[in-house]
C-alpha cells in the first residue's frame, strides 16, 4: 500500500485524473469516469450530472457523506441547509437513484437529536431506502449504541452489514471504533470473519461495492486517515473481477486504483478538510473558506453499474458549480 | 545547582550498585536511588501541590502539554479549543469524558500514584500520559 497518493510514481494517472476533477469542480462541470482494468478513461462532461452512457438496465445509486449534521461553527453555520440542497438535487434527477449510501460522520458529537434530525432530514430523499455506516463522529460517548437506535439497517444490532441489488453485492464496513492508543482504527477481528463469511457466499464474478467510513488504504497515517487492517480486507478482495470500495472521513475527493480494487474517497456535505498532510496545516481540522467557495467544495457522487461491464461510473459533482 | 546535587548523587548510587558490594548494601542503596529517581521525576515545573487545578489544552489534535508529572490529589481540567470533538479516555479505562465541543471541559482529580496514558477516541493518535508522583 502507499502512504501517500501524490508519493508514488507508478500513481501518475491518478495524480492527473485528481487535478482534472479539480477543474472540473471549479470549472463547474462534472466529469464522468469509467475505471477499466485499472485504467481511468473520461467519457466526456456534461454540465446536468447525467451520465452520457445511460443504459437502461444500469443500476445508479448515489453517495453522500459526512453531514455532520450537528456541526455550527464558521467553517459551515448550515450544514442542514447544505444537506438539503443535495437532497433537492438528488430528488431531481432524471432517473431516480435506487437508493442512497451515506459513508459515515452523519452527525457531529453523536448526540441523539443529531441522529434524529439526520434521519429526519435524510428521510426528505425520494428513495426506497438510505443506507449508511458510522462515522468516528457517530461513536463518540458509547461506541455504535446510540447510532444504531437511528440506523440499525437490517436489526442485527451490528453496525456491519450486507446486502444485493440488481446483481451486486454490497457490503457496509465499520472501521471507526476498533484501534489501540497512538494506532489507525482497524476492522478487527470478529468484522474480517465476518467479511470471509460473507464473502465466501459470493461468486468472484459478482461485482461488489464495499462502504467504510475511513479509506481502506492509508492516505496520512499521522493523522488516522488509514485502516489498520485494510491489507486483509483488501486481500479478500482479490479474487473478485470488479471492487470498488467508497470511503468519506477526508472530505475530498481521492481514488487509487490497485489491481482490480478502485478506492475512492468524496466529497463531505458540511465542511472541506486540508489536503492529506497538507504543510502549514498541521492537523485534520475544518477549513474555513470565503462563503462563495463553500459550495464548491461540497458535494455528491453518483455511481452506475452496468451489467456485464467490470468498471463503475462516477461522477461527482459539487453544490454549487 | 539542587538538581545538579541530585544528579551527582544518584551517580554516586550508579558507582556503588556497579560495585556490588553485597546484598545488603545493594538493596539499601537502590532503594535510596529509587527515592531519589522519584524526587527528581517530580522536578520539572509542571509539578504541583495537591490541591492545585492544571489546565491543560487540547490544542490543533495534540494534548498540551502531552506529558505532565504531578503529585496525587491533582486534579487535571482538559479544555478544548479546536473546533473539531475530541475525548479524553484513559488506556486503563479509569476515566473517560464524554464528547468535548469547543471551549467544553473536563476534569479528573488523581488521587494515587502511578502513570496514566491516555488518548482521545475520536481520533486514537492523540495521546497523553499523566505522572502522579508523591513529593
Amino acid at each position: 500500500m502507499n502512504t501517500h497518493p501524490l508519493s508514488n510514481d507508478s500513481e501518475h494517472r491518478i495524480t492527473r485524473r485528481q487535478a482534472l476533477g479539480c477543474l472540473a469542480h471549479w470549472m463547474g462541470a462534472a466529469v464522468v469516469w469509467t475505471l477499466a482494468g485499472g485504467v481511468p478513461r473520461a467519457l466526456g462532461t456534461t454540465s446536468t450530472g447525467t451520465p452520457m452512457t445511460a443504459e437502461a438496465n444500469a443500476l445508479t445509486f448515489v453517495q453522500i457523506s459526512d453531514t455532520h449534521i450537528g456541526f455550527r461553527k464558521a467553517a459551515n453555520p448550515d450544514v442542514v441547509g447544505s444537506l438539503r440542497r443535495a437532497i433537492a438535487e438528488i430528488n431531481g434527477m432524471p432517473q431516480p437513484p435506487a437508493f442512497v449510501v451515506h459513508t459515515g460522520d452523519v452527525s457531529h458529537l453523536s448526540k441523539p437529536e443529531e441522529f434524529g434530525e439526520a434521519r429526519e432530514l435524510l428521510r426528505e430523499l425520494r428513495v426506497d431506502r438510505v443506507h449508511t455506516v458510522p462515522g468516528e463522529h457517530d461513536t463518540i460517548d458509547d461506541g455504535v449504541t446510540g447510532y444504531l437506535k437511528f440506523f440499525d439497517h437490517d436489526g442485527n444490532g451490528r453496525s456491519w452489514y450486507s446486502f444485493d441489488q440488481s446483481g451486486v453485492h454490497f457490503i457496509g464496513l465499520n472501521n471507526v471504533l476498533n484501534f489501540k492508543a497512538g494506532t489507525m482504527a482497524s476492522l478487527g477481528d470478529e468484522q474480517i470473519a465476518w467479511l470471509t463469511r460473507d464473502l465466501a457466499q459470493v461468486r468472484h464474478s459478482t461485482p461488489i461495492v464495499m462502504l467504510a467510513h475511513i479509506p481502506l488504504w492509508t492516505l496520512w497515517e499521522p493523522w488516522g486517515w488509514g485502516t489498520a487492517d485494510a491489507a486483509q480486507a483488501l486481500a479478500l478482495l482479490r479474487p473478485f473481477g470488479s471492487v470498488t470500495v467508497l470511503n468519506g472521513h477526508i472530505h475530498q475527493v481521492l481514488q487509487k486504483v490497485e489491481g482490480n480494487v478502485a478506492l475512492h474517497t468524496a466529497m463531505s456535505l458540511a465542511y472541506p478538510l486540508p489536503a492529506p498532510g497538507q504543510a502549514g496545516i498541521g492537523e485534520p481540522g475544518p477549513v474555513t473558506v470565503p462563503a462563495d467557495q463553500l459550495g464548491k467544495l461540497l458535494g455528491t457522487r453518483q455511481v452506475t453499474v452496468v451489467p456485464g461491464r467490470h468498471d463503475l461510473a462516477l461522477i461527482d459533482t459539487p453544490l454549487v458549480t | 545547582m539542587k538538581y545538579a546535587h541530585l544528579a551527582q548523587r544518584v551517580r554516586e548510587c550508579r558507582s556503588l550498585l556497579s560495585q556490588n558490594r553485597g546484598f545488603r548494601i545493594v538493596t539499601v542503596v537502590a532503594a535510596a536511588c529509587a527515592a531519589l529517581l522519584a524526587v527528581t521525576a517530580l522536578v520539572p515545573a509542571s509539578a504541583a501541590s495537591p490541591q492545585a487545578a492544571i489546565d491543560l489544552g487540547i490544542r490543533q489534535f495534540a494534548f498540551a502539554p502531552q506529558e505532565i508529572t504531578v503529585a496525587p490529589g491533582t486534579k487535571i481540567v482538559w479544555i478544548n479549543h479546536d473546533e473539531a470533538p475530541h475525548t479524553v479516555v484513559s488506556n486503563d479505562k479509569s476515566f473517560a469524558s464524554k464528547g468535548l465541543d469547543t471551549d467544553d471541559k473536563f476534569e479528573h482529580t488523581f488521587e494515587r500514584e502511578g502513570d496514566f496514558g491516555y488518548i482521545c477516541s475520536v481520533h486514537p493518535f492523540m495521546t497523553g500520559v499523566v505522572h502522579v508522583r508523591k513529593q
